[in-house]
């Protein structure tokens, strides 16, 4: 007769893991929340508090101890997040880097590119800004323009990257560039390139987002000089591996569950700080009953990963899930605010302003619907 | 941490799917929709061999002991299959009659499928009255055996709803209302999951396969995403159902019900429209489907009383 081995506890290591986790974030969590990150003192603060993660290894548990990290692995994240999240600490500024990049440099790149570019990642010193988007190439990003010509040595880019996340602020960038504008078709020929935002020929052009902060920038590229040893992967696979890092990103690690478990307990302790106003007692129950699900499912898609499988097309559902969640939690608070949500200093609404963006960014949710359908559904592909 | 069903469980579910795929229940259901039992008393008994009536039933008699997560798995299997019959309620009567002397007189037959039996729920008619041979009401006084009375339609055709008529002393004075509650919502929750699903599998099959304007309606990005809305709202719900049978928190398995039926609801939404109008057929064999995922949002549990409880769980996590 079969047997009940569907397992939700943690073993004693994990639970001390986590313990440890608690303790060190109760005693160095700011009393006071940071200024926004997306605020030239607030990346500063951001910063700071990274390397103060970084100091006691706090800032990629997953990663390999000599990178920064504990070796934690998917698991051990998944729990420093539940309590990183329900500690009340900061954004973290360093995350384009620490979840889009390091995962393609651990997959793809060489051991002196982690070994040089991951520590100063870890620790926040160096900052890193994403540049896949062009004015032309959003949802459509294989048909990008932007040129990596080969020079003595290295590469020089040209052309215009957009929408890039963190890049008023930030130190360097990653993105794809097309280095074979005679391939056959559009998503070959392309290079995953990391490129300096100080370097010459650089100008970056921040963009005000919904409230006006420069959550993004423009950046305009005139001959910038990237050498070999910043190239990740070989070039013209760029696509290939660029799918990798977005196959992580809609995945386990862009959003882990911490934060919307963490979210959705203080939209409780709004609800009844209210009165538990019954308008919103249905929402408030959808937003726990989410974060619930959102938690599991990514424990049903960690354990088929740690038990050898890859994340697939599913995590398409991730992605879509988890930014309708974030919006409809941060509307729900908003409307029990009251007048009050219009600040737009309080921390619902700039969570607010910020989960107005996720159905759009990291491949809209069109996209992810697409891929739904055509991959996890079998339906046949058709006219987008 | 390991979140997944082993070996063991998938090759149960397996089987179960095999057995199921093989005996044509859209016929069975037809059948008992019309009060004809025969060929859905030979379904279930081939059920009972299965393991299926044992789930909720302690080893000493005859069962499996009390496995909530086999439970949720099998009740997947049912839902998908459209099973007719007070599954349900069968478990309910496990939790309820889980006593002496009861136990040892009614529950072997239970378990072997040859004692139907349907409970009412609080409130409710029961369902199946008429093809059960043990009917068990709650009153004020204690669980009671009841007589059926007329049978009355369902919006589902397949689940006939029979008010029943306390008869006679209480089997049991106090017996555990709360926890046969928990145990039939974990059941109603997986059935509805496994309803979601096969309204799915069917909508996506034929939309495959129907041709407007020389393709495939299948390739329209219309009908595509509501498809894949369907998918992420029920694979959001399978977790919460695997996760509420693991922990079996009267609040976990709340959670799970509200959203296993509001996701086969929102399918059969879905498939309904997709189809078109040869969806709103009687006939055609999606109706079973639809039908069902309607009936099952309400059945032992409201939305409104599973998000009460989620609400009262929540606040006790919170502190003032």
């Amino acid at each position: 007769m079969v047997t009940a081995a569907m397992d939700l506890t943690f073993s004693p290591a994990d639970e001390e893991f986590r313990a440890e986790a608690r303790a060190w974030l109760a005693a160095h969590v700011p009393r006071v929340p940071l200024p926004s990150l997306e605020t030239a003192a607030g990346f500063a603060a951001h910063r700071a508090w990274e390397a103060e993660l970084a100091a006691d290894h706090w800032s990629v548990v997953s990663w390999p101890r000599r990178y920064g990290g504990r070796d934690a692995g998917l698991l051990g994240w998944l729990l420093f997040e539940e309590e990183y999240w329900a500690a009340g600490a900061p954004g973290r500024v360093g995350q384009n880097g620490i979840d889009l990049l390091a995962p393609t440099l651990l997959e793809h790149g060489t051991p002196e590119q982690c070994a040089r570019v991951l520590p100063p990642m870890a620790s926040g010193e160096v900052v890193w800004a994403q540049a896949w988007s062009e004015p032309e190439a959003g949802s459509d990003l294989a048909s990008l323009t932007s040129r990596a010509v080969r020079a003595d040595g290295g590469w020089l880019l040209g052309g215009q990257k957009t929408w890039s996340s963190r890049a008023a602020f930030a130190d360097r960038a990653f993105g794809l560039f097309r280095s074979d504008p005679g391939a056959e078709r559009p998503h070959q020929g392309l290079t995953y390139l990391m490129f300096d935002l100080r370097a010459p020929g650089v100008t970056v052009r921040p963009i005000g987002r919904l409230d006006g902060r420069p959550a993004f920038a423009e950046l305009f590229l005139d001959e910038v000089f990237v050498p070999d040893e910043d190239v990740i992967g070989e070039p013209g696979q760029g696509w290939r591996i660029a799918m990798s890092t977005a196959g992580n990103e809609r995945g386990l690690t862009l959003r882990s569950p911490g934060r919307f478990l963490a979210a959705a307990r203080r939209l409780v302790g709004l609800w009844r700080a209210r009165g538990c106003p019954e308008h919103a007692r249905e929402r408030v129950a959808d937003a726990v009953i989410g974060a619930r699900a959102y938690r599991l499912f990514t424990y049903a898609a960690a354990s088929r990963f740690l038990a050898g499988g890859r994340l697939g097309p599913e995590t398409s559902m991730n992605k879509v899930f988890w930014s309708e969640l974030d919006l409809a939690l941060h509307e729900t608070a908003l409307d029990l605010l009251g007048p009050e949500g219009e600040e737009a200093d309080g921390a619902w609404s700039q969570g607010y302003v910020f989960a107005l963006a996720g159905p759009v960014y990291a491949g809209t949710n069109e996209i992810q619907r697409d891929i739904i359908a055509e991959r996890l559904l079998g339906l046949p592909k058709g006219r987008r | 941490m390991r979140f997944l069903p082993d070996a063991e469980q998938r090759a149960f579910t397996d089987s179960l799917g095999a057995l199921l795929t093989a005996a044509d229940t859209p016929a069975v259901v037809r059948e008992w929709s019309r009060g004809e039992h025969a060929r859905g008393r030979a379904l279930w008994a081939r059920l009972a061999k299965a393991g299926v009536f044992g789930l909720a039933v302690p080893r000493e008699y005859g069962g499996a002991g009390r496995r909530p997560v086999e439970l949720a798995l099998a009740f997947l299997e049912l839902g998908r299959h459209a099973v007719p019959g007070p599954l349900v309620e069968t478990v309910a009567a496990a939790l309820l009659l889980d006593a002496p002397p009861h136990a040892a007189r009614f529950l072997p037959g239970l378990v072997a499928g040859e004692v139907p039996v349907t409970v009412a729920p609080p409130g409710g008619p029961a369902l199946d009255g008429d093809a059960a041979a043990l009917r068990l009401a709650p009153t004020p006084g204690g669980l009671c055996q009841a007589t059926p009375g007329p049978v009355r339609a369902s919006l589902d055709p397949a689940r006939r709803l029979t008010p029943l008529v306390p008869d006679g002393a209480p089997l049991r004075t106090d017996p555990p209302y709360e926890r046969a509650l928990v145990w039939a919502r974990l059941a109603v929750a997986a059935q509805a999951l496994g309803v979601g699903l096969a309204l799915l599998d069917r909508t996506v099959a034929y939309v495959g396969q129907r041709t407007q304007f020389g393709v495939p309606v299948g390739s329209f990005q219309a009908v595509k995403h509501r498809l894949a809305d369907a998918r992420t709202a029920l694979e959001f719900a399978r977790p919460l159902v695997l996760g509420a049978a693991i922990s079996m928190r009267p609040a976990d398995v709340a959670a799970a019900k509200l959203r296993a039926c509001e996701a086969a609801y929102g399918t059969a939404r879905t498939a309904l429209h997709l189809h078109g109008a040869i969806g709103y057929t009687a006939e055609y064999d999606l109706s079973l489907w639809l039908t069902k995922a309607r009936a099952l949002r309400t059945a032992w549990g409201t939305p409104e009383e599973c998000r009460e409880l989620v609400l009262a769980d929540a606040l006790g996590e919170v502190n003032p």
